[in-house]
């Protein structure tokens, strides 16, 4: 068990956005995360990487208690994250917002540079090399010299999972890694994150993109209104009745539509197609 | 060479205070490059500055030593002040700041041994025009260079994006007290030149006036490399000279005309006067040289 979350409530004021959330995520999985907008998914990508503390409940990570550690403690032992509405360095090129990334596995000491050495210089090109491989592994290395901000928004999207990627993390959280993005560039990060899982990586992903999901998870946890409504394979989960009833509610036409079976992404059933075009994906 | 003594002469002080207010403007450089905009560089000047020249003048510490003593004991100041007041943001950090400088201000404007409003009478003078630039010199070289290692991408990141910067590893609250402290160390060490370049200090010339100058000279030079504000403090400092040289020697006219100089550069070139020589670098055909680049 890589990372544990056990009873985790967090309220803001009056509004319990997580409540009573447990979910636990294996080593090398790829963990997907779902619910409708505000079931409080990013609320528990933020408690789970420090920039928020809990209300209450634990968090374990490597079966250590780590939800009263700093944010930047946790990203030394192994957690990275990209966030829902992508915070990068705008002013730095790409190569330099990777390498800005690389500070935990990067030492890249002041005094050999100030003083000029050529060990300094090699490191330094040793570094560079590692960072352009991020950039090459989420397909941007083109735009090496590119200002952040210059870049298109699903560029954007990978340039940040190449920052993250750049610490070397064991658990990688990635909040909705492909809104927004083409379908062949939807296809191109799944098969990122695919790779990265067959490497050993710990990913929790969430994402509004089902087919996405479904295709690419091995288990999924789903909540609603701040608790988890279940947590079990892809088809489990697209089986489940109240899944379906958080989605879509329950109303006579939707029930009429819906298959036999109750299966909710499967072709041509009419609840997907209004899944789809609620959410603009694909 | 004659010419050259008879420029000295002439504008020997000149070349001193550039010198020294470009230390000045790097060190708040070394605030602003972490992100935090501080008002207190001038007070920390006035520390280090009061305090180099009572060593010396009234213990007779060798000049290096009192130095030191300046900078480490401005150093020591920024930390206690740092450690609270960087819990705040933005305009909320320059506020604490220029409370702050108040609060030195009219400390030493009360003390016995500051000399109070007189000021400080009798410093001697060690401070030598080679001995400014040297330290210039040493210190635009360290900063330069600082900016490629880990403690230029912490800084840098920080002013970016600080949430983001945390949740690459990076300490935010350690980073930014090292930035406030090392930034009142070289403020402080800029500060005991000074006081030892005239016969007197007094608590005016390191008052809120200077502390806005101090960033002016940042704007109007620009924050985004270590040349930006040695520009911005050597042409402002010299602009009353160049005036003065195409006739205009009023000095509401030399206040309207450094304000215009700061209107023109905020409108026009965002990113200070070094914008001019930087190419902003969005050329594909670039990124192959910029693996090796910049080691």
């Amino acid at each position: 068990m890589l990372l544990q979350v056990k009873d985790v409530t967090r309220a803001f004021g009056g509004v319990k956005a997580l409540d009573g959330v447990s979910l636990s995520v294996e080593k090398g999985e790829v963990h997907g995360l779902i619910g409708p907008n505000g079931a409080g998914k990013t609320t528990l990508i933020n408690v789970l990487s420090s920039i928020i503390a809990p209300t209450s409940g634990e968090v374990f990570f490597d079966d250590r208690p780590v939800h009263t550690l700093p944010a930047h403690e946790l990203a030394a032992r192994g957690m990275a994250r990209t966030f829902q509405n992508i915070r990068l360095f705008p002013a730095m090129t790409c190569l330099e917002n990777v390498i800005a990334g690389q500070h935990l596995v990067a030492p890249r000491p002041f005094f050999p540079r100030l003083f000029c050495l050529p060990s300094a210089r090699r490191e330094e090109k040793e570094y560079r090399r590692q960072a352009m491989a991020c950039l090459a592994r989420v397909g941007i290395e083109a735009k090496a010299r590119f200002q952040a901000k210059a870049l298109s928004y699903g560029e954007r999207r990978r340039l940040e999972m190449a920052r993250a990627l750049a610490s070397r993390p064991r658990l990688l959280l990635l909040d909705e890694p492909v809104a927004g993005m083409r379908r062949k560039e939807v296809q191109e990060v799944g098969g990122l994150i695919r790779s990265l899982a067959e490497e050993g990586m710990t990913i929790l992903l969430i994402e509004h993109n089902m087919s996405f999901v479904m295709g690419l998870c091995s288990r999924i946890t789903v909540l609603n209104f701040g608790c988890t409504l279940i947590t079990g394979d892809p088809e489990q989960v697209s089986h489940h009745p109240e899944v379906i009833e958080a989605y879509l509610g329950v109303s006579e036409k939707f029930a009429l539509n819906r298959r036999s079976d109750g299966s909710l992404w499967s072709h041509g059933s009419c609840a997907r197609h209004f899944f789809y075009d609620q959410r603009g994906g694909n | 060479m004659e010419a050259l003594a008879q420029f000295f002469a002439i504008y020997g002080s000149l070349v001193n205070f550039i010198g020294i207010n470009a230390i000045l403007a790097l060190s708040l450089y070394l605030t602003l490059a972490a992100g935090q905009l501080s008002l207190g560089s001038a007070a920390f000047a006035g520390i280090g500055g009061y305090t180099a020249g009572i060593l010396t003048m009234k213990l007779g510490v060798p000049f290096l030593l009192s130095l030191v003593a300046g900078s480490v004991l401005s150093g020591v100041v920024g930390l206690l002040i740092g450690l609270p007041v960087l819990r705040l943001r933005g305009v909320f950090l320059a506020i604490a700041t220029l409370a702050f400088g108040e609060v030195v201000r009219i400390t030493v404007l009360n003390l016995d041994i500051t000399g109070g409003a007189q000021g400080l009478v009798g410093i001697p003078n060690h401070t030598k025009t080679w001995g400014i630039y040297l330290a210039l010199a040493v210190v635009g070289y360290g900063i330069a260079k600082m900016r490629y290692s880990r403690l230029g991408w912490c800084f840098e990141s920080i002013r970016e994006d600080e949430t983001a910067a945390k949740t690459m590893g990076i300490d935010t609250t350690y980073y930014k007290t090292l930035a406030f402290v090392l930034g009142a160390m070289l403020a402080g060490f800029a500060g005991a030149l000074y006081a030892h370049l005239n016969y007197l200090i007094t608590p005016r010339e390191f008052g809120f006036s200077v502390a806005v100058d101090l960033l002016i000279f940042n704007i109007v030079g620009g924050t985004r490399s270590w040349y930006g504000p040695v520009l911005g403090a050597v042409l402002l400092t010299a602009l009353p000279e160049i005036l003065r040289g195409t006739g205009i020697t009023a000095g509401p006219i030399r206040m309207a005309v450094n304000g215009l100089i700061l209107l023109l550069v905020i409108l026009f070139l965002p990113n200070g006067l070094i914008s001019i020589f930087r190419r902003t670098g969005n050329n594909p055909k670039e990124s192959a040289a910029a693996i090796s680049e910049e080691a």
